[in-house]
This record gives structure tokens, C-alpha cells and sequence, in this order.
């Protein structure tokens, strides 16, 4: 077709008229198909893990200006254990989301990541079975821990060449801890949010290991992920 | 015009990796393992397919000047809509391949193909230049994807050869990027040229 002003006008116009259209009406097609997903996700990471449960009761909080969603699972009205949503903004990518399963004594059962957007091959190892960051905390209660990796003077594994990836993925852990700490009746919420003092012993070693990983995060950059 | 010869010739002749080097920015990010490169190879080779035929479809009422931004709107809407429905309705493999599909906007195969073949020919040659190029693309990153999981972290396809510690992990980081693709380049074009 001919070059003219009025031609490269009308076409351009309609071309992302049409396409927007198209975009906008899938967008309403599957905006409630996708949010369905994402709650059947969260659902199956719940329980994924946590040993079988009834019910739960679920409630949100914030800590350090981040968003902590707490299930409390419930069988037959005893509590079973608790599963943590938490997340860090520390990744070499982006945000890192956890979901991670606590006993009712605080032992870490399971963690399931949500969502990362870690280096394809290096910082991406966390979502696999059995990856060393795992294997670290598994079983593992975080209050009896020195939380934070060993290049920073910790007892955790890191991932190998994704040292700040590693680093996220413990703080997201460390912070669902907190939430657990509050959930459970350890820590008072204010406590929890401010993180400042700790009400029990256990939460006393938690926030001493805390400035760990805070004392290593600002000697962080030109290393790799 | 050879109907086969457009598949074989987006593998070998055109193959978009080894001889057009196009779309080096998501063969060097997403090749770290097999499985990696092939999923990138199949989001794109999807949304090369579908780019291609509406291109050749509307080819005629497009002004020449305007060419460009237009393509670039309909690949753009493409993979917007191809994102969406995936998350939607297959989510375990938005989960899988997720990372990738916003990459494809800006891999200049699809634009390259849009410009060079789907602006000339008709529908169904598109679509097999599509499947072509797109095979071409996914046997190449795989390739490059598995040579760099095997000497970096000892696994093929992600199962474990229990080497990984003797292995040098340049070759998972993007330098072994460009010495893997390097080499396999000469070796491609050396067997190809025969």
C-alpha cells in the first residue's frame, strides 16, 4: 500500500486499535481464570507444606513494610503447625516469595517457593528437590540458628555462585519465622513489626542473628549473584 | 517453491543461532541448562508461528513506511495474549516457561522473519518458515543449553551425573556462554558447509 500521511495514520491507528482490543478482551477473559490459579497455587503450596490439616484460619501482617500472610492449620481444632507467606526484596532478581511450613515448636518442615526471579540455572536451584539451601534448615528451628550464610559467619549453605540469591531466599525464611514467632504467641505483633525487642528467649538469639544478615547486606555488591 | 525446504532450510541453511546469529540475547541468558534453552526454543517458536501468519495475512494492507511499528505491535499483542492464556489456563507451564515469554518481544528473530520472509510470502509458507525457524532456534539452544549443563554442572537434562564438583562453572556463567556458542558455532558450520 502507498505511503501516504493519511494512509500510515489510518493504518497505524487501526493495527493498534485492534491489537488492543485483542489484548483487553483476553485480559477479561482470564483475569478470573488467573487470580483462581494463583489462589489454587497458594492453596497447594499450603499443603504442601504442613501435615494434613481440616481447616485454617489465615490472617495478615506487616513486617519490615512486607507483607506476611499466616495460615494456622487446624485438625480437629488442635493446632497442627503453620504455614508462613513472606517474602524478601533482596534477590539478584527481584522480589523472592516463600511459603514456609513451621511445627507448632518452630521447626521448619517444608519451604515451597512461590515466586523468584533469580538467574535461570544458578539462583533458580532453590525451587529444586533437595537443593542445599533446604538441606540446611530443614527439621531445623531458626531461633537455635545462626541465620545467615557461612561467608557471612552463619551455619547456612549457600547456592553455589548465587551467594545473594541464597542470602534473599534465608531472609524471606527468616521473616516467616518472625511471622510464625508473632502467630504463634512467642512475640507480640509489635514486637514482630519493629523486630526491636524480644519478649521470649528463642526470639532473644532470633533478632541477635537478624543483625547478622542486616551487618552482612551492606557489605554486599561486586560479588556474584 | 519446495515445501519441506523451508522447514530443513530454517535448521540448517537459516538456522537463526549458528548462521543468522540472531536472538543472541535470550540464546547466551536462557541457555544454562537443556531444558532452559528448549523451553525458550518452544515459547518462541509459538509465538513465531502465529507473528509470521498474521504478518503475511495483513502484509498487503500495511503501508511500507509503517511497516515496522506495526509488526512490532502485532508480535508485542501476541505474546501479551500468549502470556495471559497460559497463566490462566495452564499455569504449571506459565511456571516453567513464565520468565521467558516477555524475552520474546525483543528477540529480533520474529522481527527478522516478519520482515525478511512473512512480508513476501504467502500464509502457509510463513507458517512452515515459522515452524522452521522456530525448530532451528529450539534444536540450537538446547544444543548450546545441554554442552553448558554437562561441562558446568555435570547433569543432562537436569539429572545429576554426580560430577558437578569436578566441573568448571565458568561454563554456567555467561563467559562459557560465549566460549560454548563459540565453538559450537565453527563445529555447525563446518558439518553444515559438507
Amino acid at each position: 500500500m502507498k505511503s501516504t500521511l493519511f494512509n500510515m495514520v489510518a493504518v497505524l491507528f487501526s493495527v493498534t486499535l485492534i491489537a488492543s482490543a485483542g489484548v483487553g478482551a483476553v485480559n477479561m477473559l482470564t483475569v478470573d481464570a488467573i487470580a483462581e490459579a494463583k489462589a489454587l497455587a497458594t492453596t497447594e503450596a499450603v499443603k504442601n507444606v504442613l501435615p494434613a490439616f481440616d481447616n485454617t484460619e489465615d490472617w495478615e501482617m506487616e513486617i519490615d513494610q512486607m507483607p506476611v500472610k499466616i495460615y494456622k492449620a487446624l485438625s480437629a481444632d488442635a493446632v497442627v503447625g503453620y504455614a508462613v507467606e513472606a517474602m524478601s526484596k533482596n534477590g539478584f532478581g527481584g522480589a523472592i516469595r516463600v511459603m514456609v511450613g513451621f511445627s507448632t515448636e518452630g521447626k521448619i518442615l517444608n519451604v515451597n517457593v512461590l515466586e523468584q526471579k533469580e538467574t535461570p540455572g544458578l539462583g533458580t536451584k532453590m525451587c529444586d528437590e533437595g537443593n542445599v539451601l533446604f538441606a540446611s534448615i530443614k527439621d531445623k528451628n531458626p531461633a537455635h540458628m545462626n541465620f545467615s550464610v557461612k561467608k557471612d559467619g552463619g551455619e547456612l549453605d549457600a547456592l553455589t555462585a548465587a551467594t545473594i540469591s541464597s542470602r534473599a531466599y534465608y531472609d524471606a525464611v527468616k521473616r516467616a519465622h518472625e511471622g510464625f514467632l508473632v502467630a504463634s504467641g512467642a512475640k507480640s505483633e509489635a514486637d514482630g513489626v519493629s523486630g526491636a525487642t524480644a519478649v521470649a528467649d528463642d526470639a532473644a538469639e532470633a533478632s541477635v542473628a537478624e543483625e547478622n544478615v542486616e551487618g552482612a547486606e551492606a557489605q554486599e555488591g561486586g560479588e556474584n549473584e | 517453491m519446495n515445501k519441506f525446504k523451508i522447514i530443513t532450510d530454517g535448521i540448517l541453511k537459516n538456522n537463526p543461532t549458528f548462521v543468522l546469529v540472531l536472538g543472541m540475547c535470550p540464546t547466551l541468558g536462557t541457555t544454562t541448562s537443556a531444558i532452559n534453552g528448549m523451553g525458550m526454543g518452544v515459547a518462541t517458536m509459538a509465538v513465531l508461528i502465529m507473528s509470521n501468519m498474521v504478518i503475511s495475512l495483513i502484509k498487503n494492507l500495511i503501508p511500507d513506511k509503517v511497516r515496522i511499528p506495526a509488526f512490532i505491535v502485532v508480535i508485542a499483542s501476541f505474546v501479551t495474549i500468549i502470556e495471559m492464556l497460559m497463566q490462566a489456563y495452564v499455569p504449571s507451564l506459565y511456571a516453567a516457561l513464565g520468565v521467558f515469554i516477555p524475552l520474546i518481544v525483543v528477540n529480533c528473530i520474529i522481527l527478522g522473519r516478519a520482515e525478511a520472509f512473512a512480508s513476501k510470502h504467502g500464509v502457509f509458507d510463513s507458517l512452515l518458515d515459522g515452524i522452521g525457524i522456530g525448530l532451528g532456534f529450539t534444536i540450537a539452544l538446547t544444543i548450546v543449553g545441554a554442552v553448558r549443563e554437562l561441562l558446568g554442572s555435570g547433569a543432562v537434562f537436569g539429572y545429576s551425573l554426580g560430577i558437578a564438583d569436578y566441573m568448571p562453572l565458568v561454563f554456567v556463567l555467561a563467559p562459557g556462554a560465549f566460549l560454548v556458542l563459540g565453538y559450537l558455532m565453527v563445529l555447525f558450520n563446518k558439518l553444515a558447509k559438507r
